[in-house]
């Protein structure tokens, strides 16, 4: 399976979406940033969200994979917005000390993609 | 104090560690275990996040080892405890590994002090060129 039928990538608004909803092992990682990058190249995407609703755990190795997709997005001119985070995810996280920087979270898709229209409206 | 271990439901499970995706069967087995004795799902998450950090410090630095789950008891308080053994390179400074900060992965370092904020008891034991192993327990109070 390629990624892309592993982690589709959707394009809305002028935006992409993508849901996770398998385990990042490393090489999948590493395709999912590449193919995310050249999406947002391909489209000239001015934000990006990503989907964790289906993440159950999330450890160093995943938060890593997210904040260095969003420095790698916001390199390319898109912002991005993770939504679905679990609540116990974000309390776990919180206790654990991990950063998710420069990433906007949401509680959904619908906030999401307001976020997203604000913020690209107005530079 | 002791942690008497009830032969009758001495329930143990053991995953053996060789490759990142035993990671997520360690994490699943810790899960289930957690919700076995009654832990709720912020703890059941906090389980499933030590159980990954630690698990992946076994492939990432030693290539190999074992991770055993085992329901405990203390005073009729039911827990898990959580053993990962490695015969790896072991932690030359244990001290500055527990320190936030202190990195030799290139990442989040061995996430070992987060690991402990999430846990109720972190013992580790570490020899240079021995291996390392590391017992996390987590109690339904």
């Amino acid at each position: 399976m390629t990624v892309q039928e592993q982690i589709p990538i959707l394009k809305i608004e002028g935006f992409l979406i993508t849901s996770i909803q398998v385990s990042l092992h490393d090489k999948l990682a590493l395709a999912f940033q590449d193919s995310v990058l050249h999406k947002i190249e391909q489209t000239n995407a001015k934000g990006l969200i990503i989907d964790i609703t289906a993440v159950d755990t999330v450890d160093s190795f995943i938060t890593r994979i997210l904040s260095e997709t969003a420095t790698m997005a916001r390199m390319m001119g898109a912002k991005t917005v993770l939504v679905g985070l679990q609540p116990e995810i974000a309390i776990t996280l919180t206790e654990f000390g991990m950063d998710l920087k420069g990433i906007h979270t949401t509680l959904d898709l619908e906030k999401g993609l307001a976020l997203l229209r604000k913020e690209t409206t107005e530079e | 104090m002791t942690i008497q271990l009830a032969e009758e439901n001495l329930e143990q499970s053991i995953v053996e560690i060789n490759d990142e995706y035993d990671i997520v069967v360690a994490r699943s087995s810790g899960k289930q275990v957690a919700a076995t004795i009654g832990l709720g799902i912020v703890d059941q998450s906090r389980i499933a996040t030590a159980v990954s950090e630690l698990a992946r410090n076994i492939v990432l630095y030693a290539g190999k080892g074992v991770v055993s789950f085992s329901q405990i008891e203390e005073e009729d308080d039911p827990g898990i405890e959580i053993i990962f053994t490695d015969e790896g390179p072991g932690i030359q400074d244990i001290e500055q590994a527990m320190q936030d900060g202190y990195t030799s992965g290139g990442g989040l370092g061995l996430g070992l002090p987060g690991t402990r904020r999430l846990m109720d008891e972190f013992e580790i034991e570490s020899e240079v060129g021995k291996g390392t192993t590391i017992k996390i327990r987590k109690w339904r109070r």
